[in-house]
Formats: structure tokens, sequence, C-alpha cells
């Protein structure tokens, strides 16, 4: 099963699931990273970490370490 | 005219989506900012008349949701909670439709009067976004306005609605709000009716607002019913909990987060019937931009080419003015020296107002600069970005990506960067960002290491000023990583943050900002430095009645009568040399009796008690009471060495001259300058970290950094004696 840590820059996939604690799960769903979301890995931070992802041309930075929490699979096209 | 009516008027929104511009649209420059008392974000206040009322505008801190996950947002919700403005105005930004949609429903659930600002939908047509804000009305029920904030446009019409809005007695429609499903409706009729039957008294919020927050597990809304209820307090809270295992049970997953989708699947509903996109993969210009400033290979070089830029920018560009406000204080002080009769009251404002305040009004220029470049750096947006750089070395410490601003602020001002800690979610992080903050050497300290490194170090002053500054980011990264692993255990919270786009900053904002940090400079020299500065010209000037060794208006005496002679007896074309050397006498003398007169002064006498402290870092007493009033403010440390080491200019050199024959060595001066950068930073510091952290914290930070400025001092001074340095 692919997580987002497991994307390089510039792919796209589409969230499966966000897992993690209450809090920060609950805060990436209001940031609007949600089930069925397309989103695109746009860079890692150049030591790695964190990384930058875009969702409806909105870009957000998040950890590898919570990017491993986010279930995500091949956009169908 | 009829007479004027009160009206307040929130702006709510999210972060980035034009707020404050729209703010400082609608007040002008009639605004009068504010900052709250308490534990509160900065929020802002203005105030203007317009058609016909007076309105009072709060400028909400900008948030995601009206979740309490960090203080920002729980300031905005308890504002518009509690305070209940007549009406709140809902800023969108309107190519994040989405996104402000879903704090648009929260802000839905509380019984307010709500209208949109769509904001940006300029940009968003660009984008390849329409929105139909006719629709988007209906389907709400609520007023929305186009406004494009940096261009004044569509703010009449804003107002005007939301005065209309206010003075409507419609009650606050309810059909349009979320709808749950079916489950989720039910446990929140149930809750509600649960709570209206064992509730007598009247509850702080609305029911279905407060039953939704409980099913949540919004543990604010639970204590304050808990608060509210009285003794039938638990007994919701335990229907709360078996509703919530319930709907866990139900939908196999926390209820909060069900409800976080149920919104955004009513807000999807919306989307469909008010949007159309023809979004095309964007090259933007803020993706070149970015794609050069984070960089793999460029990202760091060009960060670290921005913070010398800034202090390069502060301190050189700061020297003109600084020289020209020096001046100034001195040209003062010599005209009410010329104009007033000598008498207690001439000293205490040439030595004591104008020497003291004038030591640290000349640093306005510095902070000016300072502060425009940190909002430069905020407006543009680069600021995310460097923290999104920095996340990774942060996290290293135990600090998070976000307490990279503070600590780089903290170069400017410790206090500012204090409070800029607030925009770190979790307390564990804020704490710990506001305990090493500090240790970043504020430009208050730099006075006293130019002195100390200008007097020991010649040559080689400016290595070891940045070797100083080097030690501060040390100590606050190690103090950072002690303090995770003891105090303040646990992981940091997550590092989500928007990126927002790159931006032209607004000359406008950025002068409002510089302008806030002057005011702020300005009223601390108006206040705790003049008061700090007379407490220590009084305590170095009392007693009067002096016993000294020598009789000096005797040797005075001596001195002139034996030098008239030798002048009179001169001839004419040597008088001016010898007149020059009588002089010169005069003033050692002075400067002998005014020492005398010092050690036997209050101050001398704390001096003295203090001296057994300070030995160990070689410092005298009269570095002891130096350091002392520098916790005040930092700035004062070089006053008071000034006027307790009796240099007779206010000259840099001659008080390098002075300590040197006050046999201070290279090493006593290392040591100092390390005590300083340590110690408590000063009063208004402190102040702000008991604001931010609170009473226990505050005194926490206080021993913390000045034991640990004690050890390291005495550890520079004795280690450096024992490899036989002086």
């Amino acid at each position: 099963m692919m997580t987002l840590k497991d994307m390089r820059e510039g792919q796209e996939a589409v969230i499966v699931r966000v897992g993690g604690n209450g809090a920060l799960r609950r805060r990436l769903l209001e940031m609007g990273l949600r089930g069925g979301v397309r989103i695109r890995i746009e860079k890692y931070a150049p030591l790695r970490d964190p990384l930058e992802l875009v969702i409806n041309a909105m870009h957000f930075s998040l950890r590898v370490e919570e990017a491993a929490q986010i279930e995500v699979v091949a956009p169908a096209n | 005219m009829p007479s004027t009516k009160h009206l307040t008027i929130a702006l709510a929104g999210n972060p980035n989506s034009g707020k404050t511009t729209i703010f400082n649209a609608i007040t002008g420059t009639r605004q009068k900012v504010g900052n709250w008392p308490g534990v509160t974000v900065e929020k802002k206040e203005g105030h203007v008349q317009r058609f016909g009322y007076e309105l009072t505008v709060i400028d909400l801190p900008g948030t995601y949701s009206l979740t309490p996950f960090s203080i920002e947002e729980i300031v905005a919700r308890d504002f518009v909670l509690d305070a209940r403005p007549d009406v709140v105005i809902d800023i969108i930004d309107a190519s994040n439709l989405e996104r402000s949609l879903y704090l648009a429903t929260q802000l839905r659930e509380i019984d307010c009067k709500v209208l949109f600002a769509l904001n940006m939908a300029d940009l968003a047509r660009n984008n390849g976004v329409r929105i139909d804000a006719a629709k988007l009305g209906e389907l709400l029920d609520l007023p929305v306005v186009f406004t494009v904030g940096n261009r004044q446009e569509g703010v009449d019409e804003l107002l005007r609605k939301a005065i209309d809005l206010a003075e409507s007695g419609a009650p606050v429609p309810q059909k349009r709000r979320v709808r749950y499903s079916q489950d989720i409706e039910t446990a929140i009729g149930r809750l509600r009716t649960f709570i209206k039957e064992k509730v007598t008294g009247p509850l702080p919020y609305n029911s279905r607002w407060t039953a939704i927050k409980l099913l949540e597990d919004d543990r604010i809304v639970r204590e304050r019913i808990l608060a509210a209820a009285g003794p039938v307090g638990p007994a919701i809270v335990a229907e709360t909990d078996r509703l919530r295992r319930q709907l866990a049970d139900r939908y196999d997953d926390a209820p909060e987060i069900v409800m976080t989708d149920e919104r955004y699947g009513f807000i999807a509903g919306i989307m469909r019937e008010v949007l159309t996109t023809a979004r095309r993969q964007r090259v933007d210009m803020s993706r070149t931009i970015d794609k050069v400033l984070t960089d793999r290979f460029f990202g760091f070089p060009i960060f670290v080419f921005f913070i010398w830029a800034m202090f390069q920018l502060t301190f050189s560009l700061g020297a003109y003015p600084m020289d020209w406000i020096g001046a100034g204080f001195e040209a003062l002080g010599a005209l009410i020296q010329r104009w007033m009769p000598e008498s207690l009251l001439r000293d205490l404002l040439v030595d004591g107002v104008v020497a003291g305040v004038g030591s640290v009004a000349v640093f306005l220029p510095n902070i000016l600069i300072l502060f425009f470049c940190i909002s430069l750096f905020e407006d543009t947006g680069y600021m995310a970005r460097a923290a999104f750089l920095m996340d990774r070395i942060m996290h290293l410490v135990g600090l998070h990506g976000k307490s990279f601003i503070p600590m780089l602020m903290g170069f400017g001002c410790n206090v500012p960067a204090v409070m800029a800690a607030r925009t770190l979610e979790s307390e564990k992080d804020r704490i710990l960002t506001v305990l090493v903050t500090p240790f970043m050497s504020c430009s208050a300290r730099l006075p006293v290491y130019l002195v100390l490194a200008g007097t020991f170090f010649a040559q080689r002053a400016g290595t070891v000023i940045f070797g100083i500054y080097l030690l501060g980011i040390v100590v606050a990264m190690l103090s950072g990583r002690l303090f995770r692993k003891t105090l303040l255990p646990g992981a940091d919270a997550p590092f989500v943050m928007e990126l927002p786009p790159y931006r032209m900053p607004m000359l406008k904002s950025l002068m409002i900002h510089m302008w806030d940090r002057a005011r702020m400079f300005i009223q601390k020299m108006g206040g705790v430095i003049l008061v700090g500065a007379v407490i220590v010209w009084v305590l170095s000037s009392f007693p009067r009645q002096v016993d000294y060794q020598q009789d000096y208006g005797a040797l005075r005496e001596a001195a002139e009568s034996r030098w008239v002679e030798q002048i009179a007896a001169a001839d004419p074309a040597r008088r001016p040399v010898l007149e020059l050397a009588l002089s010169r006498e005069l003033a050692e003398l002075r400067r002998q009796q005014r020492t005398e007169q010092i050690a036997q002064s209050y101050m001398g006498r704390i001096g003295k008690t203090l001296e057994p402290l300070v030995a160990p870092m070689g410092i005298d007493w009269r570095g002891g009471v130096a350091l002392l009033s520098g916790v005040v403010a930092k700035e004062i440390v070089v006053s008071t060495m000034g006027v307790l080491y009796a240099a007779e200019t206010d000259s840099e050199d001659a008080l390098g001259r002075a300590l040197r024959a006050a046999g201070m060595t290279p090493l006593a001066g290392l040591a100092m300058m390390a005590f300083v950068l340590l110690y408590i930073p000063c009063l208004a510091t402190v102040a702000a970290v008991r604001r931010e952290t609170g009473n226990k914290w505050m005194i926490f930070s206080v021993v913390y950094s000045t034991g640990l400025a004690w050890l390291v001092a005495v550890g520079i001074y004795q280690g450096g004696r024992l490899l036989g340095l002086s």
C-alpha cells in the first residue's frame, strides 16, 4: 500500500485515507486533505523534509512522518 | 444628521484571505490599532464613521476553522461567541472557495449574522475560476459582496450591506445550515433535549451549537458547559460520551471526523452549483519564484543571504540616523547644561533623563529597518518558506519549523519575538519557543558588545561579536533539546502549514507594521527606560553627603592658582597650551571625585554587596551594578557603565579607556559579554514571557537564563585563566 511519503516530486495521486492521531487528522481534514482528493507532490525541502504538496492549487507543507499517515493510490487517468 | 449609532463588525477568514487588507481599506488611516491584554493573539481594532454610524471593526486572527486547535482559533471563536459582534464579515478567498466555505459553515452554526466578502475574485478569474455570487448567497441565505481589498473595490458596498444586515431585525436564518446524516442529527437532537431538561438556568451558547461541539469532543465547550451547568454537568458529559461511543460504533470513526467530512459534503454540493472552473496547470510566477527560493542547492544559500542582507541593512543603513539621533540628544543635554542654573534638577535632566533615554533612542532606526525587513518577509510569503527550509533543522533540536520565525525576530527585539510564538499551534511548542527566544541576541545587547569588544579585541571585534551571536544560537538549540527531553516531553506539533502564493507587498501595510513596532519601542522608552534611567541616576547620585578622602575643593583651588600664575607669567603664545593643561587637570580631579562619590552612593553599596557574585567572572562592583541595571533594559548597561566608570564623555573610546584603567581584562570582557547575552533579557521581555506562558514559566525562564549566564561567564573567565589567558 502506498503512502504519500513514497511519492516522488511531481507525482500525482488520490488520497484514500488520512490516518494518524485525532488532532492532526482532523486538522488535515479541515485543510482539505480528505479521501478522494487529488494531490500532487510539488517538491521536497532541501533537507528532504518536509515536503510540499498541492491540492486545488493550494500549497501545503507536511513532514515526511506525517505524510506517511496518508494512504494514496495512483490516479485513474 | 441622525444621532450616530454604534455597531461592531468582526472580520473573520482564512489566513491569507486578504482580511487585513480589507481591514485597512475600511478603517483607512483613521485606525487605532490596539493590543488586547491577556492571552490573546493580536486582534486589531479600528474605528471609523461611515453612513452615519460609528463602526468598530475587529480584525480577528486568520483561521481555517473554529475548532480550538490553536490560540488564534480560540481567540477568534471566543470573540464571536462572547463579544457578540453585530455582524461578522467572512472574507472568502475566491481562489480557495472550498476551504473558505468550511470556516463559513462553522460560523453559520453559531448564532450570528454573517455576510460574505468574496475577495480577490479578479485573481481567481484569471486562474479560470468563476463564482456565481447570487447563487452562493441564495444557497447560504446571506448577502455576498465582491471585493478587491487592495483596490478598495466593493468596500463601501460591503459596509452598507453589513449595516443593513445588522439593522434588519430578521432572526439569524436557520434553514441553510449544514444538515448532518440521520444518526448524527438524532444524536444532536437527543443531547439538546437532554441538556434542556437538565439545565434550568441559561446556557452560554445556543443549544444546537453546544450539542454539536460536545459531540465533537470540543474540550473548551465541555469545560464551559461543566462550569455553567453546575451539579448536572457530569451527567451531561456522561450522556455526551455515551452518544459519542454510539456514533463511533455506527461510523467506525470518531464523530468529529465524520462531521468534518459531512460539512465538506455539504460544501461540495454548494461548489457544484456556484463554481465553474476551467482550471489549467498553473505555471504562474509564484511557482517559478518558489522553485528558485526553495531549490535543493540554492535554497539555503539564498536564505542565508537574505538574513545577512537584513542585518547588513539594519546596522549599516541604520548607523546614519543613529548618529543624528545621538547628536541630537547630546545637543539637547548641552543646551540644558547651558541654560539651566546648576541644580539637582539639571543633573537629573542631563545625566539621568537625556543621557539615559538618548542612549536607547539611538536604536530606533535599527529597529525600524529590522521590522521593515521582517514585515517584508511576512508580506511577500517568504517567511513561510523560511520555516519550510528550516523545519528539519529545528525539528532535530526539538523545536518546530515555525519556532524559527520568533527566533529570527529575536535578533531585533525579544518582545515582539516572544509574542510571535503565538503562531505555534501546540502549547508545548509555544512555551519551548518562548523560553529559548530570549537567547537570540537582540539589538539592545549590541551596544554592550560594541563597547566591550571594541575595547578589548580591537581588530577582531567583529569576529568576537559574531561569536557571541553564535553562542546565543547554540545555547538556544541546546536548551530547546534539553527542555524537550525533560520539561516538555513529547513530539512537536505536526508541520502542517500553508505556503501562500508569493505576493507583491503593499507599502501601506509595511508602513503600518513598522509604525506599530516604532510605537511600541517609543512607549518602552517613555516608560520602562525613562524610569530605569532615573532610578540609576538617583541611586548613583545619593546620598549627597560623601566623606571624600581628599579635599577636592582645595585641590582644585590649588591647581587653579598654580596654573593661573604660570599662565600669567608665560608668553602669550604658550598660554592656550597651558590653559588646556589646566582644564585637563580639573577634569581629572572631577573624575576622581565622581568615582569616589559613586563608590559611596547607594549604587556603590549595592555593587559592593554584589561583588562576590560577579568577581568570579572577572567583573568588579561597577560592572555588577551595570549588569543589575541592565535588567531594566540591556541598553542601560552601557549608560550605567558610563556613569560608574565616570568616563568624562559619552564616547565609547573614553569608556574603553576607563574600563582598562579599572583593571578589566579581555577575558573578563568576554565573560561579561556572554553574561549580557544570556541573562534576563529585560523587564519588557519578562513581562511578555509572563503574558504568553504564565507566572511559573516566567520565573523558570528568569532563573534558568540568569543561572546559565553565570555558569557560562564564570566558566569562560576561570577556564581562560587556567589556560593562562588574561
